[in-house]
């Protein structure tokens, strides 16, 4: 019984040292944008990986989404004959929550996940150590270059996410329901107030600064070898994608509740 | 130059190293021995301040480094480079900038001042042609040479090396302990070693500690340790006479432990 009670304490006390870590490296990465050395290059190096890297698979995802949500929502409405504003349920539903929670997941898998093993593969090979040796902050130049372009790209996609869904959204309504075009832009941007704007970019900012310093914690603390890459890899990607669902239930609280 | 003082540091709750002291004078290649697992890694990197001890004190030029920030550690730093193991260059970077990875980031000279001081430092390794190379490029014995070529390019006064013969062939482990030594002859700089190699320890060392378990079990010349008779070192140093039988293998007390044979398959059969 003791050695369970002291095991389950261990445990336990594990977990809020990881979060203290966590939590102390996000705020030393973030300062780290305040102060000299910038690392201007490495910063567009790294938002020109994550940003333009990702274009693919949000477009992709964004045009399946964009397309998916119309057909289903034409089914939803037409006993209602509102096939004709299915753009209202598109433009509200993708700029809200699909844009931005499945353009954050895409990245989680291909942006998280590699900045993990990275970051891990660096840490094995003692390469963050040669950086330290060398005079070198490796949290400034490894970490808060890549948060920076994170909370920079991150919004970025989610803009064109949102954009070529409602695009996949008005090909599906206009060739195969018959929408007009007008008709279908109309209703698409009359669902969309000033504050959905600021609410679809807010929360990718949080999905970014998820996405990389989980990335970034589980890489730099890889212990292990090989096996502790693939295991940090795995980690990143789960952890990050459980935050950015539970912080968007959150996030959509806490709007809904201040009356946004 | 550095002198280590009664040095105690333990990893969840596993004493590392206990009561070790060393002083090195400027100018010496002080070379640490030990088997695998002993400390000697971890001696290094309490001098570069990548771990702190749990008590003693660390004196690098006159300076003690124990419980300085990470910021005043970047300055003592500037003094030193290290030669890791797996030479940890930078897989991001070619050889060149790998070389001049520090002189780039101090940014105290111009371009063309840098471009020859890299050229400078792969030239006294050998290996001026693979400036453009990628470090997946090289082999092992080229990548630790480069990795001496990017210690040497700032300029330091101490060098410290982690292994740097391991798993090399003989040639490159010629070539690499003949670097060191070149560096004690011509630029006088200090280093510390740390080898499980003898062959390179004896060539290179002006003096060499022994550690053991995490102590330190001698500190003295080549010819004082090649004729200690500390069972622990005779072990180490000429294991082929001490564990000669089968099943013999070191005691951690500095003995021999005799693991019996396995009983035939004969025997462990049912009757």
């Amino acid at each position: 019984m003791d050695i369970a009670v002291t095991r389950i304490e261990d445990t336990l006390k594990g977990y809020a040292a990881a979060v203290q870590d966590f939590a102390q490296l996000c705020v030393i990465a973030a300062a780290g944008a305040f102060r000299r050395p910038w690392y201007v290059q490495e910063t567009i190096y790294h938002m020109n990986r994550i940003g333009v890297g990702s274009i693919f698979i949000v477009v992709l995802t964004g045009i399946f989404t964009g397309m998916v949500l119309t057909l289903q929502g034409a089914i939803q409405l037409e006993p209602y004959g509102a096939v004709p504003y299915v753009s209202k349920l598109v433009s509200a539903s993708v700029v809200r929550e699909l844009g931005p929670v499945l353009a954050a997941l895409m990245i989680a898998g291909r942006v998280g996940s590699g900045i993990a093993s990275e970051l891990a593969t660096m840490q094995v090979t003692e390469q963050i150590d040669a950086l330290r040796a060398e005079g070198t902050d490796p949290i400034k130049k490894l970490i808060t270059t890549r948060l920076i372009a994170s909370l920079v790209m991150v919004p970025v996609l989610t803009v064109i996410t949102d954009g070529i869904a409602m695009m996949g959204g008005y090909l599906i309504a206009h060739f195969s329901l018959s929408i007009d075009t007008f008709f279908y832009w109309t209703w698409a941007f009359a669902a969309l107030g000033p504050m959905d704007l600021v609410y679809g970019l807010l929360k990718p900012l949080v999905f970014g600064f998820i996405v990389c310093m989980v990335g970034c914690y589980a890489g730099i603390t890889t212990s292990g070898g090989t096996v502790g890459v693939g295991h940090s890899t795995t980690h990143a990607m789960v952890t990050s994608s459980i935050l950015i669902l539970v912080s968007d239930f959150f996030m959509t609280k806490l709007f809904i509740y201040w009356g946004w | 130059m550095i002198r280590f003082s009664n040095i105690f540091l333990n990893f969840d709750g596993r004493q590392v190293l206990q009561n070790i002291s060393m002083d090195v004078p400027a100018g010496q290649t002080q070379v640490i021995l030990g088997g695998s697992g002993c400390g000697k890694t971890t001696t290094l990197r309490l001098i570069l301040g990548l771990l702190h001890p749990e008590s003693g004190s660390i004196v690098i030029n006159g300076q003690e480094i124990v419980g300085m920030s990470e910021r005043q550690m970047t300055a003592i730093r500037a003094q030193m480079a290290m030669v890791f193991q797996g030479a940890a260059l930078f897989d991001s970077l070619t050889v060149r900038e790998n070389v001049g990875y520090r002189l780039w980031e101090e940014g105290a000279l111009d371009n063309e001042s840098i471009e020859q001081r890299v050229a400078e430092s792969l030239r006294f390794v050998g290996l001026e042609d693979t400036l453009d190379k990628m470090p997946a490029e090289l082999s092992g014995g080229m990548k630790k040479r480069v990795a001496i070529a990017r210690a040497l390019a700032c300029k330091p006064k101490i060098i410290l090396y982690d292994e740097p013969t391991a798993g090399l062939d003989p040639i490159n482990t010629h070539l690499v302990s003949e670097l060191v030594c070149r560096l004690h002859r011509e630029e006088h700089v200090t280093q510390i070693v740390v080898t499980h190699d003898l062959e390179c320890a004896y060539r290179i060392a002006d003096r060499l500690i022994m550690i053991h378990r995490g102590e330190a079990i001698f500190d003295g010349s080549v010819d004082a340790l090649q004729a200690s008779d500390d069972p622990r070192i005779r072990t180490f140093l000429r294991p082929e006479e001490v564990l000669a039988e089968p099943g013999c293998f070191p005691h951690k007390d500095g003995g021999i432990r005799v693991v019996p044979p396995m009983p035939e398959k004969a025997e462990q059969a049912p009757a």
